[in-house]
């Protein structure tokens, strides 16, 4: 599997009617195979809407984007979106949610059974593959949830904010997961987040967003080592870079914050503990 | 009680450090509390026991209150001999068996109708906009009051009472499907789509499972209905059934045969609602308790 992403001057609108408002502006990126991609930017700066259009569930209204060369026109495997409340169907297993994708694949059961085990095993969860979802925690949950959509071995792996409901060690934990399996599969990734330490502390390259409307302001490489680790966080490269971030944030911060849209261009719900109130 | 023990049963020279108080108590035990749920059967059986009695003087005494009166009343005693008739009798069997099977054969054509076009209604605005009018005219009518036309469209009488159960079944089990249907959340739909899922697969794989719950309120509450229905149905046309037995009972003047009717009618209503809920309950294990 490949994954080159081009995403070539893209404009995208949100909203019904007189709502309706420009979510981004003019966004043009390329994204090698295998690259960990962080979109960091405030709430309402239109990451979640690039990585809708990314998934194929939401079209631009100017530009394209390409996976491989191919356009992108509607949702498919191989496009994995993580959601970040779990979207699990709660009236299957764990086993049979992981399994779900070889299932719509024709992939006989045996096999489908022995491949979900063995991703439930890689992200830490083995012994609870007979559980419902209901009967997990949160970052249980999400963990499954990544499971389930990396047995579809995706091209591109896109994350929308999905460690953003999790207390903070929880996350920690989470983000190390994430790194680990990631390095085995080497998918290319675009992790959408609000949280600067997360974004510095996963990615290879850093997008720093900025609403009103949302476009690239910032693009550079991180060259932490890896693999990484928590002690990171405490260097004063972390530190500098962090300053020059929150710097790029709060420029645009005097404004009105924009609503929060999840990727399928809805507003964010109610318990959404990132929504702009 | 002897006085070197307190009510703990410790001997009074022993007494715990913490206390400031003098060891030695009254000596006597206090009587366990009975348990409150012991308490509450007792009032539960207190209750009925007294509205039996109460309902025993009212009509062995033929009181007559003007407005009403309960001359003609049977007795609970009389509802007895006329239930031991009953169980004794060979047309008990006919009987029920006839009630059992228009219930059964008017919610069985509800449920495959109402759910079926519940889910078409619930997932196609197409067919909502087409179908959803037209249904909604014939909701607020009455099951029994289609009984008239019923007659009229079905030769046969035992159609036409299985119509009325089907009616009287066939609106709370499309409308919780809809709801149902309308329940789906989004992300799940959309997390499906980006699995692989192809249009019709998304039917049985998600958009069912998914308003599982809904049906199966639907198909509890339609169970209840049509026994409602049933009962009416059977009390104007027709020969054999509960129902029929409960209005026959009144023309014979077996005035205790009508308290059974009515008994053995809610109880069967009851227990196949109840029924209905265990084995939605069976059939979705997920919707157990969860556990955090």
């Amino acid at each position: 599997m490949s994954g080159a992403v081009e995403i070539l001057g893209v404009h995208m609108e949100v909203g019904a009617g007189a709502e309706r408002f420009e979510a981004l502006h003019d966004v043009s990126v390329s994204i090698a195979p295998g690259e960990f991609v962080c979109l960091l930017g405030p709430s309402g700066c239109g990451k979640s809407t690039l990585l809708g259009a990314l998934a194929g569930h939401l079209a631009p209204a100017r530009g394209e984007l390409r996976v491989d060369g191919e356009g992108v026109r509607a949702p498919h495997p191989e496009r994995g979106l993580v959601f970040q409340q779990h979207t699990l169907f709660p009236w299957l297993r764990v086993v049979d949610n992981v399994a779900y994708g070889l299932k719509m694949q024709g992939v006989a059961r045996e096999e489908r059974r022995a491949r979900a085990l063995e991703l439930i095993a890689r992200v830490g969860l083995a012994g609870f593959e007979s559980r419902y979802p209901a009967q997990l925690s949160g970052g249980m949950q999400q963990r499954v949830e990544i499971a389930r959509v990396l047995i579809n071995r995706p091209r591109v792996l896109l994350m929308d904010e999905p460690f953003g409901a999790l207390d903070a060690l929880a996350r920690a934990r989470m983000q190390q997961l994430l790194l680990e399996v990631w390095a085995d599969i080497r998918t290319t990734v675009v992790f959408v987040t609000h949280d600067i330490d997360e974004a510095l502390f996963l990615a290879d390259r850093l997008l720093v967003m900025s609403a009103r409307p949302g476009r690239i302001v910032d693009d550079r490489r991180l060259d932490f080592a890896r693999p990484r680790t928590q002690q990171l966080l405490t260097t004063p490269g972390f530190a500098a870079l962090k300053r020059h971030c929150l710097d790029l944030l709060h420029h645009g911060q005097a404004a009105m914050p924009l609503p929060r849209v999840t990727p399928l261009g809805a507003p964010a719900e109610a318990g959404d503990p990132l929504a702009v109130q | 009680m002897d006085a070197s023990h307190d009510g703990r049963g410790l001997a009074s020279g022993l007494t715990p450090h913490s206390s400031g108080q003098p060891a030695a108590n009254t000596g006597s035990r206090r009587r366990p509390d009975p348990s409150p749920r012991l308490l509450a059967a007792l009032a539960q059986l207190v209750s009925v026991g007294a509205f039996v009695a109460l309902w025993q003087l009212l009509a062995a005494s033929h009181a007559n209150f003007g407005i009403v009166t309960f001359a003609n009343v049977p007795t609970p005693v009389a509802a007895a001999d006329a239930a031991l008739e009953l169980l004794r009798s060979p047309k008990l069997a006919r009987h029920l068996g006839f009630s059992l099977w228009r219930v059964g054969a008017g919610f069985a054509a509800a449920a495959v109708v109402g759910v079926a076009l519940g889910l078409a209604i619930g997932r196609f605005a197409g067919v909502r906009r087409t179908l959803l009018p037209p249904l909604e005219l014939l909701r607020p009518i009455p099951a029994v009051a289609w009984i008239p036309l019923s007659i009229l469209m079905f030769p046969s009488t035992e159609l036409s009472m299985v119509f009325i159960t089907f009616v009287g079944a066939l609106f709370p089990i499309l409308l919780n499907t809809i709801h149902g249907v309308d329940g789906v959340d989004r992300r799940l739909v959309a997390s499906a789509r980006s699995l692989g899922t192809g249009r019709w697969q998304m039917f049985a794989q998600v958009i069912v499972p998914a308003a599982a719950p809904g049906i199966a309120t639907g198909l509890a509450i339609g169970m209840g209905t049509c026994w409602f229905c049933l009962v009416s149905a059977e009390m104007i046309s027709g020969q054999f059934g509960i129902g029929y037995y409960t209005w026959e009972s009144y023309t014979l003047q077996n005035y205790g045969g009508i308290i059974v009717g009515m008994l053995v009618i809610g109880l069967f209503g009851m227990g196949s609602s109840a029924l209905i809920r265990l084995a939605a309950r069976a059939a979705m294990p997920w919707t157990a308790g969860e556990v955090s």
